[in-house]
């Protein structure tokens, strides 16, 4: 275990490193997450719906699309020149190419939640501070699950014609357990209920996310088998 | 004390295969081919384009599964997992690198993939003996296609592989670049390194050779021991193969 996790950090090293130079897809999906918060934001009525009852529904919806973007970059990087098959031919186990990969898109869609939650906040004049620690893990549970599901469907996806088009349509219908269970939880930090209330959708996304982890670590190896 | 390396004939095959066959779908890549290599043996493999020279050379190294038949690398039987593909080292007409890295970089991922601890050394000889430490940190991108190549051997030599698969790995090089991979490859075989090289050069390949063969129709339709060869009747059977493969 404790190689598979060295293999996977290495892999995720190699992959952070590689974003950190081109910052393409980060800079896109950043981009993307505050280009989709200003749309929601003109085209909201605050005499119809209050802040507190939107925020939560555009923040997951825009982590959903921007966190695509990130993921089908993650499995596009290793097909320039078919690196993927020096990464095959190594003694390292898919498990860890898988875990390795996950790793990087988790840093990636962190960072990009890091940018969108103060900007949210900005545009909806919301106060976090008393919500932040909460909201925090709502954050990170939710984006292990996007992110588990995701890279699977990335390494699916990353050999066919339609490689943008295919990774939605698979990722998505997955997305939707982690986005209402996301969204619903924000919606009653936001609303000023107790923490407490909010526990039944957090045990939601940690079973998710442990669901899906382990489904997606063991299922990639197939991806790659021919 | 030193040890002996055995070589030849008369050592352990690193490379037993047996019947090999490779299908996709309904097409047969690689219809049942036969052939050992012993420690310090090369095989140099000629055919035309489609003929499954690839795809044998990726079934060897743990990327395709054979659809039936049997092939061992270092007594290992394939697929055999991460202990069979660390004895192997890869080099393909794709280069396998990360363009955003520099030709350091994608080396030392490589050596650490391959579990080697400090790879410093490693990697600063790998890359000396392609001639490419002044170009070192410069990205990938940057280089010319012969110095990504140069890499990309450099990368599949840095764990010091027993058995080393070369997918036209003269593509891309110049005659300098090609003269040390020549150099690279004979200093390996006199080391106890088994090599596959797959090339559509005759010269070059039977320079470098203890055995060759022609793969047509996924099957070689000649396979000899270098020292017998009539370079003029095997330039011939290499010529029709190409001209039947059209």
């Amino acid at each position: 275990m404790a190689d598979i996790l060295a293999a996977a950090w290495l892999i995720a090293r190699k992959d952070l490193s590689i974003e950190f130079r081109t910052r393409s897809a980060f800079f896109s999906a950043v981009v993307f997450a505050l280009l989709g918060l200003v749309i929601f934001y003109y085209a909201w009525d605050p005499t119809a719906v209050t802040a507190t009852d939107l925020a939560p529904g555009v923040l997951w919806i825009i982590f959903t699309f921007s966190g695509l973007l990130g993921l089908h970059r993650s499995f596009g990087v290793e097909m320039a020149d078919h690196a993927i098959d020096g990464l095959l031919a190594s003694p390292v186990s898919r498990e860890a190419i898988f875990l390795g990969k996950a790793i990087a898109n988790l840093v990636f869609v962190a960072a990009v939640q890091a940018i969108a939650i103060p900007a949210l906040a900005l545009f909806y004049n919301l106060r976090l501070g008393d919500v932040a620690g909460p909201l925090i893990a709502i954050a990170i549970l939710a984006a292990i699950g996007l992110v588990a599901v995701g890279t699977l469907f990335s390494a699916m996806a990353v050999n066919t014609r339609l490689a943008e088009l295919l990774l939605p349509m698979l990722a998505l219908p997955f997305f939707v357990p982690i986005v209402i269970a996301a969204a619903q939880a924000t919606s009653k930090l936001l609303s000023g209920r107790p923490v407490v209330e909010a526990g039944a959708w957090l045990k939601l996304l940690l079973a998710f996310d442990i669901v899906f982890v382990a489904a997606c670590t063991l299922a990639y190896p197939f991806t790659v088998e021919d | 004390m030193s040890s002996a390396i055995v070589t030849g004939a008369s050592a352990a095959p690193l490379v037993e295969v047996r019947g090999l066959v490779r299908e996709f779908g309904s097409t047969r890549a690689v219809a049942g081919v036969t052939f050992t290599l012993a420690p310090g043996e090369c095989l140099a493999l000629f055919g035309p384009n489609g003929a499954g020279k690839t795809t044998l050379l990726r079934v060897l190294a743990g990327l395709l599964k054979p659809t039936s038949g049997s092939a061992r690398v270092s007594g290992i039987q394939l697929p055999g997992g991460p202990l069979a593909r660390s004895r192997i080292g890869l080099i393909s007409h794709h280069t396998m690198l990360y363009e955003a890295l520099s030709p350091r970089e994608n080396v030392s991922f490589s050596a650490q993939l391959y579990g080697i601890r400090d790879s410093r050394g490693r990697v600063e000889d790998s890359l000396r003996r392609m001639s490419m430490l002044d170009r070192a940190d410069t990205p990938i991108r940057s280089l010319s296609r012969g110095m990504q190549q140069r890499v990309s051997i450099a990368r599949a030599m840095v764990h010091s592989p027993q058995v080393v698969l070369a997918d036209e790995p003269y593509s891309g090089l110049d005659e300098s670049g090609a003269r040390a991979l020549t150099a690279l490859l004979q200093e390996l075989r006199s080391a106890g390194t088994a090599i596959i090289v797959v090339t559509h050069n005759l010269a070059e390949g039977l320079s470098l050779a203890t055995h060759a063969a022609v793969m047509q129709g996924g099957k070689f339709v000649r396979y000899d021991s270098v020292d017998r060869i009539d370079a003029r009747s095997y330039t011939a059977t290499y010529r029709e193969a190409l001209a039947s493969s059209g």
